[in-house]
């Protein structure tokens, strides 16, 4: 261990990765349980992809008829009974406590004349769930926990990438990494981790998620030895914006449905009469994004591809109150009034509900001293999520990790960090730069995202998954060859090369386990095979994954 | 499809300098979509911050054409293209390369303000009237474009007795919210300095959120300010009481 003194090093007792939601919640509860915390964002403090969430949080309560059954009962039919019933409960049972939590902490949702929360209908849910604050929930959540946080007094570790989780036997003692701004390794050492990266959707061209949603947590842990759950259900949210090229992808919220928008072709027919006629616009999002690509495909689509959207039919001033970002949003950036006409739409990749193996009341992963929390993590919304059940999810799973780690922390000894391992992450992320020859690592990602999206994609053929296959393997090829230019100073090519391995590796975790299920679920689904199936898809280190 | 030119900044703190670059412009394109351009075909360690590409986290701020602008909300179309459109970092903050700056002071300035502390025995009823006000506030994104263009930062300097109009946004969020029960008016007269701003609304000019900086936050909590330090009624029941506090 001598060379490590080289190394700038820090040492907590517990290291969260990721500073949306999930990890924010998490460091909370790890630092009221008296553990010394740091956060590690690879972006600026408040800026991860939580921020973006927009339709709202869930949680059964206003309503009296609702109840944490239905809520569960809601929650496990949209995942097709393919969710850990367990984890389902729990978040049930728990999200009004985390809602009412953050109201205490000053968040502020939209009320009642009555003076409490308002809650607004969202696809799959019985009941009106939503808590929120016009569509910006996710901002007012952030900033919540971001300032609870802080107050608490917390480390944080802002853009900062992670490259490898440190082991010592079997059990997670730290984390090796590098500052984005200066290109400098750093040390983490910590007694627990819990990994709270979020998604995978920057595989996709055609995603609603930001830059920094390319699988490292999953790509972490798997390469420490942790379990990967459901790889293949990755979620692509019926509406994302289809027009201009620019903001393809970009999402237009749930809740423009949530409010009374309704969905048309070209043809000016409301199709959802007839894929799901009961809920219409208000279906599982695996059903409505599958509908408006079945229009499209057969040629009923909008001018570029999409269906419309179209909510003017309610007063100017109502639409601008409850949908405040996606007016501004469709007006400033497609020249499109919302309040006069419809919008174009159509399904852009959105979320996974697959990730990290988790046990439910802990977040502990298979791996010793490593916990998982919301995206990063599999289970909780089984092969669908219900929209408005991501941002519960964070807070009562991340409340659940920080708990767990901080316990797990006060019980484990201090353990050794291996010089080897760091040194061997240092030669690989160093290689990029002496490579004198050699294409740059921006058009692996675009050829990447062009297979994800041809091939894996809404629906799936076995022979497409297999091409796939074929081709990921020429693309890790392309990966491990790319070079790098400039210094290591705030480098986005010198990052990417390193997300790129990530989202490789996820990439290939998606493909193979679509290929390994013989029956539809739900958001992913071999177009072949027509049952629904029980079980869950496990990837380990050392099993078929090369 | 037609080519803009782009002049952009390169460089750090000690040196740099503004750099052409030929871009395709797309329909709808956005100044981000042509850095990511230079970055994918021209360049690709040109350093800028971005994550969503939709206005809601604030990480793409820039000086577009001279104006502090959201690079993910301005229109290729809406500037002119008869000649460079030039690209440079926010000013008031230390560039660390190209378009990325050292916004950390902003993090400290934060640390500086108590939270939100509600009333003992609260029983969370709020109504939407008295949450509208402060909603407001709670839109602002942190893109720090209103920390930028404050004179009192930009051209005076005074970041460490100021706190700028992004936390005067902050702290009214926190003041006016219906179950805050702590007052921070010392903190803006002593740490945060809100004598110094002399309301001239630049910031309110730049803020991609439309928040009314100035009218809703600052000129509110200047006046809470004199009301507790400087009004010479209350001065005088001070006096007379012996007491900090009326």
């Amino acid at each position: 261990m001598t060379n490590q003194t080289k190394y700038e090093t820090h040492e907590h007792d517990v290291l969260i990765i990721g500073a949306g939601g999930a990890g924010l919640r998490a460091a909370i509860e790890a630092l009221s349980a008296g553990a010394r915390v740091a956060v590690v964002s690879k972006s600026l403090l408040g800026k991860a992809h939580t921020v973006m969430a927009e339709g709202g949080i869930a949680m059964a309560n206003v309503d009296k008829a609702d109840s944490w059954r239905t809520h569960f009962r809601d929650t496990m039919r949209g995942g097709k009974l393919l969710n850990n019933w367990r984890m389902a409960q729990l978040h049930a049972q728990e999200s009004p406590d985390r809602v009412r939590e953050l109201e205490q902490w000053g968040a502020l949702f939209d009320r009642t004349s009555d003076g409490d929360i308002l809650q607004r209908a969202f696809g799959g849910h019985t009941f009106k769930r939503l808590c929120h604050v016009g569509d910006r929930t996710g901002l007012e959540m952030i900033r919540t926990l971001q300032d609870r946080g802080v107050q608490m007094g917390f480390d944080v570790f802002m853009e900062c990438t992670i490259i490898r989780l440190l082991t010592d036997g079997s059990r997670v003692v730290g984390a090796f990494g590098y500052w984005r701004e200066q290109g400098r390794f750093v040390v983490l050492k910590a007694k627990a981790v819990v990994m709270a990266t979020g998604g995978i959707g920057k595989a996709w061209p055609i995603t609603s998620n930001s830059w920094e949603c390319t699988g490292d947590g999953m790509t972490l842990a798997y390469e420490a030895g942790a379990d990967l759950l459901d790889m293949e259900f990755v979620q692509f949210h019926p509406t994302g914006m289809v027009w201009p090229p620019g903001v393809q992808g970009l999402l237009v919220t749930e809740a423009v449905r949530g409010e009374g928008g309704v969905l048309r072709n070209k043809l000016g027919e409301r199709f959802m009469e007839k894929y799901d006629p009961k809920r219409m616009e208000l279906s599982t999002r695996d059903l409505v994004a599958r509908s408006i690509y079945t229009e499209v495909k057969e040629g009923r689509g909008s001018e570029h591809g999409g269906a419309f959207l179209d909510i003017s039919h309610k007063p100017p001033e109502y639409v601008k109150q409850k949908l405040p970002s996606m007016y501004h949003q469709f007006k400033e950036l497609a020249d499109v009034d919302i309040t006069k006409g419809p919008m174009e739409v159509g399904p852009t990749c959105h979320y996974m509900m697959g990730g990290i193996r988790v046990e439910a009341e802990t977040a502990a992963s298979s791996l010793p001293g490593l916990f998982a929390a919301g995206e990063a993590a599999a289970g909780l919304h089984g092969a669908n999520r219900l929209g408005g059940n991501s941002l519960s999810d964070l807070v009562v799973f991340g409340r659940r990790a920080g708990l767990a780690a901080a316990a797990f922390a006060a019980k484990a000894p201090a353990g050794a960090t291996d010089s080897a391992q760091i040194a061997g992450s240092e030669r690989d992320m160093l290689a990029p730069f002496e490579r004198g020859e050699g294409e740059g690592p921006y058009s692996v990602h675009r050829d990447l995202q062009k297979v994800m999206q041809n091939l894996v994609g809404i629906f799936r053929t076995e022979e497409d998954l297999t091409t796939a296959l074929a081709e990921l393997e020429k693309l890790k090829q392309r990966a491990n060859q790319v070079r790098v230019e400039g210094s290591r100073l705030f480098n986005p090519g010198w990052h990417l090369s390193r997300d790129l391995k990530s989202m490789l590796t996820v990439s290939e975790a998606v493909a193979r386990s679509a290929l390994a299920r013989k029956e539809t679920a739900a958001s992913i689904i071999p177009s072949r095979m027509n049952q629904c199936g029980v079980g869950s898809i496990t990837w380990s280190r050392g099993m078929a994954m090369a | 499809m037609a080519d803009a030119i782009l002049e952009v900044f390169r460089g750090n703190q000690e040196a740099g300098g503004a750099k052409q670059y030929t871009v395709p412009i797309a329909p709808g394109m956005v100044v981000l979509d042509a850095l990511h351009y230079i970055q994918g075909h021209l360049e690709p360690d040109l350093a800028v911050r971005w994550n969503c590409k939709a206005g809601k986290c604030g990480s793409c701020s820039a000086e577009v054409n001279g104006r502090p602008r959201l690079t993910c909300k301005t229109r290729m179309d809406s500037l002119p293209t008869d000649k460079p459109i030039t690209v440079y970092p926010m000013k008031s903050f230390p560039v660390i390369k190209d378009l990325v700056t050292d916004v950390s002071w902003n993090y400290r300035v934060n640390k500086k303000i108590p939270p939100f502390t509600p009333k003992p025995k609260t029983d969370w009823k709020m109504y939407q009237e008295d949450v509208d006000r402060v909603q407001e506030f709670r839109k602002c994104i942190e893109c720090f474009l209103c920390q930028n263009v404050c004179h009192v930062v930009r051209d005076h300097h005074k970041k460490e007795e100021f706190g700028g109009p992004r936390f005067f946004v902050r702290v009214a969020g926190l003041e006016m919210h219906p179950l805050d029960n702590v007052s921070r008016a010392k903190l803006l007269k002593d740490e945060l300095g809100i004598g110094y701003c002399n309301i001239t609304k630049c910031c309110t000019e730049v803020c991609p959120e439309e928040i009314k900086i100035t009218d809703n936050a600052i000129i509110p909590l200047k006046e809470r300010v004199v009301d507790e330090f400087y009004d010479p009624l209350l001065k005088l029941v001070r006096k007379i009481r012996g007491s900090g506090s009326v």
